[in-house]
């Protein structure tokens, strides 16, 4: 049984869409102008003067990492490939406990406004700083590629204007944002954003799962009786098992390692609120997740494969699509205009981060030596941004058309091997030293792009090679490991007195918190 | 005093591992069987629900069970010897 193509209306300009899309604008900008009222200091400009809640940066939390990738992305992979979709939906979460477990506690009581805070702590400040600001800012170019690839991809195709000015605009509303209202603005289109992305999420669910008695496996089974058995079960996505394992690894730990993540940890008033926050955060992402499941397969049943297909090879515009045939053009449109959103949030507090590892820790830290005057930290942190704002439109024009996915695996892979063990052995290991912090992190993040660039995407899909010398897609098999092992072997070699020294300090700022 | 943050910092230190070992084994469970057990993958429970979406669907809820039996160790046990140790400092 194929099923008819629907006409869809994607691609024209979409009156339901517009609207809801200028509403959201003229209501964050709004949030913005009363936030720059607010966003005095420094400490307000990075860090929302640590007045939001555990419950809010939850909502923020899960604002900040649900990127467009995971709502058009896995909807998209699921209607096309079935269960493999799934493995993604599942990676994405798994990270979170990690952070609760590992991170976020110690994080909010050593730090500031950035991980280099908690990783330079007893240890020398200048080597540090300058490899962590490495390791965020390379993270945060490659999750801004494909950000801003994502946005230019699906503005393009829901609003029909050029890519180019697709790119523009969310580039100039995010800087609008970021600029005037930092985290404290940050933070609220973050949690409009989550408010609205599980809302129209949970709607679509609802509405799909009625036409299938509200029982998803009745869904499913229809999927199975279209496509065939094979759509509920492991496919060609898990080829290469090794492949598999190794993105799972980089997804698990590399959460824990995103700077724009950690940053959020420094908006709340103490380590409890921390601890809160990815409580919530963990429960709305996972409840997201689920719901991925019931998008990838309604799109698949309602709209069908080939019409997904149709209108965007990739498939990412299952969701969407999937909104049309439930609910006419007003849902589509509304739809549109929250993927809008997703991505606005998502890239302004990627800015945000890659900012504050400019003003705070390359400026202030390392080329001032911690002593700058106020108005200067602030400044610099609002020129950072701007610098990166702009960056990140040129970014999104010159890597037009690259795969999406491939550049957020790329930021996972490097946040993993690079900022991950850095981050986890400063807390956890007395021997750790300023050596050792900075090869965990150098090592780490080379030795992802080594690979990511001997690896069958770029020699064999980009270059046309016959065989790649790296056989697996992601690199973290092999590149966490060696950022642990660099990080371990360096400080064993050449042991820190002052370090060792300073380590019970450092426990006891981790529990007691600032006293 | 130090001792006693000492002992605290290993207790929380013990239990994220714990817990971090039981999300690590839940989801390379779940990617192994993905990877190495497809057959058993496939096969459906209820029409319709294969073992393998039921197992990432599990992963899932796992994932949720462990933050909150760390959030509910955290509040009471970890917060009850924390703020101890804050009242002794404030006393000493």
């Amino acid at each position: 049984m194929s099923s008819p193509v629907p006409t869809t209306s994607l691609g024209e300009p979409n009156l339901t869409a517009i609207s809801f899309f200028f509403v959201f604008v003229v209501a964050t900008l709004a949030i913005t102008f009363w936030a720059a009222r607010r966003t005095k200091t420094t400490e307000e400009y990075f860090a929302a003067g640590r007045s939001i809640s555990g419950r809010q940066n939850g909502f923020a939390l899960a604002g900040d990492y649900m990127s467009a990738a995971s709502f058009l992305g896995i909807a998209g992979l699921v209607s096309q490939s079935g269960f493999d979709g799934l493995i993604y939906s599942t990676g994405w979460l798994v990270g979170w406990p990690v952070v609760l477990f590992l991170i976020a506690e110690p994080l909010r009581n050593l730090g500031k406004y950035t991980f280099a805070d908690v990783v330079s702590f007893r240890l020398r400040q200048t080597p540090v700083r300058v490899a962590a600001a490495i390791g965020t800012l390379a993270v945060v170019a490659f999750y801004l590629i494909a950000q801003m690839v994502g946005a230019g991809n699906l503005i393009r195709l829901m609003f029909g204007i050029s890519y180019e000015l697709a790119v523009v605009i969310v580039g100039c509303v995010m800087l609008a944002y970021v600029l005037f209202g930092g985290m404290i603005a940050t933070t609220w289109v973050q949690i409009v954003k989550a408010v609205l992305l599980m809302g129209g999420a949970a709607l679509l669910c609802v509405l799909t799962l009625a036409k299938f008695d509200f029982n998803p496996a009745t869904l499913f089974a229809k999927a199975s009786e279209m496509y065939g058995a094979e759509v509920l079960a492991p496919g060609k996505q898990v080829a290469n098992p090794w492949d598999a394992i190794s993105l799972g690894l980089a997804l698990m730990f590399g959460t824990a390692g995103l700077p724009h993540i950690l940053m959020r940890f420094y908006t709340v008033p103490d380590a409890k609120a921390a601890r809160q926050s990815v409580f919530w955060a963990t429960g709305l992402i996972g409840a997201f997740y689920l719901m991925t499941f019931v998008l990838g397969f309604g799109a698949m049943v309602l709209v069908g494969r080939e019409a997904i297909t149709a209108v965007d090879k990739g498939g990412n515009m299952a969701a969407p699509l999937l909104a049309e045939v439930l609910g006419g053009t007003g849902l589509l449109g509304f739809i549109a205009a929250v993927a809008f959103a997703t991505i606005l949030a998502v890239v302004a507090g990627l800015t945000l981060s890659g900012a504050a590892a400019l003003s705070h820790d390359l400026w202030v830290s390392v080329y001032r030596k911690g002593d700058a005057p106020r108005d200067e930290q602030l400044r610099v942190a609002r020129a950072a941004t701007v610098v990166l704002g702009i960056v990140a439109i040129l970014l999104g024009i010159v890597f037009k058309g690259q795969n999406v996915a491939f550049m957020v695996g790329l930021a996972f892979a490097v946040a993993a091997s690079g900022n991950f063990p850095a981050l986890v052995l400063s807390i956890f290991w007395r021997g750790y030293t300023t050596g050792g912090a900075v090869a965990s992190i150098i090592t780490g993040t080379v030795a992802s792009l080594v690979l990511i660039g001997l690896s069958p995407t770029i020699m064999v899909d980009l270059l046309g090679a016959e065989t790649a010398w790296f056989p697996l897609k992601n690199p973290a098999i092999v590149t966490v490991p060696l950022g642990f092992v660099a990080g371990v072997v360096v400080s064993l070699l050449a042991p820190e007195t002052a370090a060792r020294d300073g380590f019970d300090a450092k426990q006891r700022r981790m529990i007691m918190g600032v006293e | 005093m130090d001792q006693k943050i000492r002992a605290l910092a290993l207790a929380r230190w013990r239990v994220a591992l714990a817990l971090s070992a039981v999300v690590f084994a839940l989801y390379f469970g779940f990617i192994f069987a993905v990877a190495f057990a497809k057959g058993a993958m496939a096969v459906e429970v209820v029409p319709g629900l294969s073992w393998g979406i039921l197992a990432g669907a599990l992963v899932i809820v796992g994932a949720w069970l462990t933050t909150w039996i760390y959030v509910a160790w955290a509040n009471s046990h970890f917060d009850a010897r924390l703020s101890e140790l804050h009242d002794k400092g404030t006393k000493r």
